[in-house]
């Protein structure tokens, strides 16, 4: 039945439950490639455990939300409406926008900041069918050497990487797992 | 020379301690409750509620309480109340056309529909001491007389059919909220009128005098001035429809001004807009000439580098937590930035005696 | 067990608007002279926050925002999982409470109960406190009346 959908799947404790989760998403965005668990949240279809976790975080009826592709769909808007009380709207207002990374593209319809106001920028969740340690060498803030993840397009990133100190930032999720990819981070392909 | 000081916990403490029981006052006398501060010295809750920007009558008598009566700092406790509470959304603009008026006057249309309705006002009294109020006494009911039921329609909708005012179209644009976000100039004429219901009475009262007498001047009357409580509805997102969160009560004030017109608007009337919570009607009208001032370049008038007629300089001196935050720092402890500044009126004198020393001396 | 009803979203905000303006002390009292006490799960426990009223530039023009104002909120469910919804203006989180279990009650075959022992109760004494000041309005009411003058005659 869509409203037990509509108003279950909750934080059960939600100050404890943001508070940790929103500990992971500040790590695993100030340590670009680290892999963090991140539940709390059991959304709808298709969304994941992570993504679901970081929209009931992150999300208010300050921040506006883009819903990509199959991520838009009637049951995940009644549940974030009722859970954040966000506004959904387009790309190009996005604060936040959440789905498979085809369907957020293309990149340039995001807000990345002005000079004076680089944080009037987009999040992207990108909801990945893997994500892991072996892919593209990230290198820059946060980062010790070199890390590793896997990443959907390492053009596209590279592109918004050069944007600095513009672009928007992101968050990979897959089931219950979570990396991150700030704008400051320097991507190469292979290792 | 860089020294560290601490201490001071001790005293702080026991400053605390004698604050209290200061606030409390006399033992011997009965002490009062939120409550009789609520309905006895509600016009000062209005204002507490109206700067501090946050409509909760029984906070604001509670800040009064704390304060020990000082306004500033009342309002100073309600906005820093006020920023952790989660903002659960935005209302839909509130109707005050359907105010359920307990007061409502013009001074431009003697014989407007509704008519003219006093209210509870201080206007016609004679500012007299009343020393019955120094001793108890029971107030007799206010005469009744047959209630109206229809809402009260804007006068200003009256001279709309002429079009001889300047309309104010409806749109839906989303207003900037300087809560939210840090004020940029120019602003806006949304942000312009949050900043002056949320500014200092005293500060909006002093600028919207000042047009009065010559700076900027826009001869304003007040087309009209309404009191009461309006319904505030907000669409809830898990249902998909409004309803009423409850009920405030608010001032409205509308001027009409004489304008002669300009390069690009015919002669007509223009208008200053207040909105206030709460009895607050000094501030609405003073908010209401103000925000004319403001309106020079939107309608195509002069700048006349009147104090009223700058923005930047209007709305960064409005807010009294602001200013009061700035102002009042400077007595707290500058020992270090003191003492660098006496080392260099020092140095300096030193110098200066230096100069003239071998003068004299040659002489 | 009850069953869960037709009701128009009209009817639905007509009553959730009333318990959100009703003066609490009022609410509890027709709440507990009801003798109603329906097991029920949160959904979402109360909390209090503020919503951001907005007024229009001269009453009729652009949206600007005016001030907070304070609202307690909650969700819950009845046993037989019908959901009701509580938004009440201040900060009173039994307030919110009441006006969930009235708000999901009012779904359910038990609504003409509730109806005649809270929302026309509630309905009555809102409709006298504003007449009241009406009617004190009213008799503040300038009557004109024009003198004549030597010279009109």
């Amino acid at each position: 039945m869509s409203t037990q959908v509509q108003y279950s799947g909750g934080f059960g404790n939600a100050p404890i439950d943001a508070a940790h989760a929103f500990r992971a998403a500040m790590t695993v965005m100030a340590k670009p490639g680290q892999i963090r668990t991140l539940r709390g949240a059991r959304p709808p279809e298709p969304l994941s455990v992570a993504a679901g976790t970081l929209l009931l975080t992150l999300c208010d009826p300050d921040t506006g939300v883009y819903l990509a592709g199959r991520a838009n769909n009637a049951e995940v808007q009644r549940w974030l409406s009722f859970h954040t009380g966000a506004p959904f709207v387009t790309a190009e207002q996005a604060d936040f926008a959440v789905g498979a990374w085809d369907d957020l593209m293309p990149l340039g319809a995001y807000r990345i900041g002005t000079p004076e106001y680089p944080d009037r920028s987009a999040t992207l969740i990108v909801e990945c069918d893997v994500l892991h340690g072996n892919g593209a060498a990230l290198r820059g803030p946060g980062i010790q050497d070199t890390s590793h993840l896997s990443l959907p397009d390492i053009a596209a990133l590279q592109g918004n990487a050069l944007l600095y100190p513009l672009g928007c930032d992101f968050f990979f999720t897959c089931g219950e797992q979570v990396a991150a990819l700030p704008r400051s981070t320097q991507i190469t392909a292979g290792t | 020379m860089y020294v560290a000081v601490k201490g001071g916990e001790k005293a702080i403490e026991n400053a605390h301690a004698w604050l209290a029981e200061e606030r409390r006052g006399s033992p011997d006398v009965a002490e009062l409750s939120i409550a009789q501060i609520r309905e006895q010295l509600s016009l000062a809750v209005n204002r507490v509620m109206a700067e501090g920007s946050l409509f909760d009558p029984d906070l604001a008598a509670l800040a009064i309480k704390q304060a020990r009566g000082d306004l500033i700092e009342a309002i100073f406790l309600i906005r820093a109340y006020r920023t952790t509470l989660p903002r659960f959304g935005y209302t839909n603009p509130v109707e005050t056309a359907e105010m359920a008026c307990d007061r409502r006057i013009s001074a431009t249309f003697k014989d407007a529909p509704g008519g003219q309705v006093l209210g509870p006002t201080f206007d016609y009294t004679h500012r007299l001491l009343d020393f019955k109020l120094a001793a108890d006494g029971e107030v007799p009911a206010a005469p009744e007389g047959a209630a109206r039921r229809e809402p009260t329609p804007h006068i200003t909708e009256f001279l709309k059919g002429e079009d001889i005012i300047q309309d104010e179209p409806a749109s839906e644009d989303t207003p900037g909220d300087l809560t939210r976000q840090p004020l940029e100039f120019p602003s806006s004429r949304p942000l312009r009128l949050q900043s002056l219901t949320r500014g200092d009475e005293g500060f909006v009262l002093g600028m919207a005098y000042s047009t009065q007498r010559g700076y900027a001047r826009n001869h304003a009357f007040v087309g009209e001035l309404r009191i009461g409580k309006v319904a505030v509805e907000m669409v809830i997102p898990e249902l998909g429809f409004a309803i009423d969160l409850g009920e405030i009560e608010l001032t409205e004030c509308e001027t009409v001004n004489q304008f002669q017109g300009s390069k690009t608007e015919p002669p007509q009337f223009t208008r200053g807009y207040g909105l206030v919570f709460g009895q607050s009607e000094r501030k609405a009208i003073s908010m209401a000439l103000v925000d004319r001032a403001l309106r020079w370049e939107e309608l195509g008038e002069d700048y006349l580098g009147a104090a009223a007629q700058d923005e930047e300089f209007v709305l960064s001196h409005a807010d009294n937590i602001q200013a009061t935050g700035f102002l009042e720092h400077i007595k707290l402890p500058h020992y270090v930035d003191f003492q660098s500044e006496l080392e260099l009126v020092r140095k300096l004198r030193r110098e200066a005696e230096e100069r003239i020393t071998p003068k004299e001396a040659a002489e | 067990m009850v069953e869960q009803t037709e009701f128009s979203t009209k009817a639905r905000r007509a009553w959730m608007g009333l318990l959100a303006r009703a003066p609490k002390e009022a609410l509890a009292d027709v709440w507990d002279k009801a003798g109603l006490a329906p097991a029920f799960d949160w959904v979402r426990a109360p909390e209090i926050g503020g919503v951001m009223v907005r007024g229009r530039a001269g009453g009729t023009g652009a949206p600007f925002n005016l001030g907070e104002m304070t609202v307690t909120r909650c969700t819950l469910a009845l046993q037989d999982g019908t959901i009701g919804h509580g938004y009440v203006q201040g900060r009173s989180k039994s307030g919110a409470e009441v006006a969930a279990l009235v708000d999901a009650l009012m779904q359910t075959s038990g609504a003409d109960h509730v109806r005649s022992q809270v929302i026309e109760p509630l309905e009555r004494l809102m409709k006298d406190a504003k007449l009241s000041r009406a009617a004190k309005a009213a008799a503040t009411k300038v009557e004109f009346f024009t003198m004549v003058r030597g010279e009109d005659k």
